[in-house]
């Protein structure tokens, strides 16, 4: 709890100092308005706001499970092999570097225009993709150098080997991969339903587009807010589930 | 890797060791009789790791050959290296379980080495729960629960207090002394004093070249007598060895005067 409240005093101080400035300069509310007014919105259209807050939420998870599944059983496969390893690591370093809004209409066009959510989990999965496949490798190839010459020693099969050694070792990392995944599963669902663009999808950031066609500040800036407290909520899952294991493990 | 010779645990024929971008390591020559304690000194990068792993079997040798009876190997590394997210019991029931032993069977095995290093009552402990010396227990725990018939320890003990040093040094003695029949052992060390003291006879290995420069007998019985590092002759060793190492260290290059 006291790791809260200094964080939470300084939302409380940023907030009145809005509410106030808005009022004093009487700021025209399309352009920024008060937070009293985005709490108004929030509460106003909280059943819309949490339907799309679910929508995206559904989508970005989709979207994580599909990368953790390719990235990590990637990672596992090429772990196996040096020269798999290093054919497939500069490919997945070049998906990494290109913009996700680069590949959006060519992944829209390849899902067809009625499928926008299947083309919004790929582009997400496609940006999450990276971490949790860096970090999964990594871990995989993070065990004790000595620890790897015992399990020689003692003549452990690859499996023995993969099982007792190499994914304990390999845990702390993919966690934090999944971390960051997790995070930029969110972006990139978010990035992708912009460029979509066309309310097929019904996520928050359609939310943002529409208040924003009718410069609904407000609305916009509420649904902000729902982004804001759904990554926040995700990463402190995150770093929960970490933590769980990292006591279990260490 | 062939079978070694009538009475020796082990044994390098004429080894030779390349690396890349060095020169080589070797040819050396070592017997490892039965039951015998041999300590290896020698400079950083003369090749006493590299001796150990060649007589585990880690590594191959570039040129002669590598000899060994027909037995079990433990290794003791620099650290304890144990499995930080398994508990004592579990890290040293490894090796028994890697050989396919059932799971209730290696955990009392490993039960009772670890009882015999005297972490009888830790068994529960994960690694991070342990004091240095106590990890570096285990790790002999682990290396002694498939009974093997040679041991090989790289520095385990470099990084520990001097008290606890002696302590696992008497315990290691005692637990060689207390099997039948004894347990061939190799030990690397920077430390003549542990040298002399621990081993039989050591061996003192020519800096950069993993050629041996030196081969000296320590005197008295294994396990050592109380107070013996009172003893004369103790002393007398460790000054022989300690003059034999510096004559095989590298020569310093001698800077040039104002």
């Amino acid at each position: 709890m006291t790791r809260l409240l200094p964080p939470l005093l300084l939302v409380a101080v940023l907030l009145a100092g809005w509410e106030v400035t808005c009022r004093v300069l009487l700021v025209p509310s399309y352009f920024l308005p008060p937070p009293s007014a985005v709490g108004a919105a929030l509460i106003d259209r909280a059943p819309l706001l949490a339907a799309s807050a679910a929508a995206t939420f559904w989508m970005a998870l989709q979207a994580l499970a599909a990368a953790a599944l390719l990235g990590g059983g990637l990672a596992l496969a090429v772990s196996l092999s040096r020269p798999a390893e290093q054919a497939v690591r500069p490919l997945a370093v070049a998906l990494q570097v290109t913009p996700v809004v680069a590949i959006a209409p060519l992944v829209m066009i390849w899902a067809g225009l009625d499928n926008a959510d299947r083309a919004v989990v790929a582009l997400a999965a496609a940006v999450a993709f990276f971490p949790l496949f860096s970090g999964v490798l990594t871990g995989l190839k993070s065990a004790d150098p000595d620890l790897e010459r015992l399990f020689d020693l003692y003549g452990a099969s690859p499996v023995q080997r993969l099982l007792r050694l190499r994914l304990p070792a390999a845990l702390p990392f993919v966690l934090e991969g999944l971390r960051v995944a997790a995070g930029l599963a969110v972006i990139g669902a978010v990035v992708a339903e912009f460029v979509s663009g066309s309310g097929a999808t019904q996520g928050l950031a359609w939310r943002l587009l529409e208040a924003g066609n009718r410069l609904r500040t407000a609305d916009m800036l509420a649904a902000l807010a729902c982004l804001m407290t759904m990554g926040l909520l995700l990463n402190a899952a995150v770093g929960l589930l970490d933590r769980i294991v990292r006591r279990r493990l260490a | 890797m062939a079978e070694a010779a009538e009475g020796a645990a082990a044994s390098l024929d004429g080894v030779l060791v390349r690396y890349p971008g060095r020169p080589p390591l070797g040819p050396i020559d070592l017997t490892v009789a039965t039951g015998e304690i041999v300590a290896v000194v020698g400079a950083s990068g003369a090749g006493k790791s590299t001796l150990l792993r060649l007589l585990a079997g880690l590594e191959p040798p570039s040129e002669g050959a590598v000899h060994r009876a027909e037995g079990r190997t433990g290794f003791v590394f620099q650290t304890a290296t144990l499995m930080p997210w398994a508990d004592a019991l579990a890290n040293v029931a490894l090796p028994l379980e890697l050989a396919g032993m059932a799971r209730p069977e290696a955990r009392t095995r490993a039960a009772a080495a670890l009882t015999a290093v005297g972490l009888g009552d830790r068994l529960d402990a994960r690694p991070r729960q342990l004091s240095g010396g106590m990890a570096m227990r285990v790790a002999l725990a682990r290396a002694l629960v498939t009974e093997p018939d040679l041991l090989l320890l790289d520095e385990p003990f470099a990084a520990l207090d001097s008290v606890t040093r002696r302590r696992l040094i008497e315990d290691l003695h005692h637990l060689w002394a207390a099997r039948v029949p004894r347990p061939a052992i190799v030990f690397v060390t920077h430390d003549v004093e542990e040298a002399v003291y621990l081993a039989g006879r050591t061996l003192v290995l020519a800096g950069a070249t993993g050629r041996a420069a030196a081969e000296l007998a320590s005197p008295g019985p294994l396990p050592r007598p109380a107070c013996w590092r009172a003893d004369a002759g103790y002393r007398t060793a460790v000054e022989a060895l300690a003059a034999a190492l510096a004559r095989a260290m590298p020569a310093l290059p001698v800077e040039a005067g104002p």
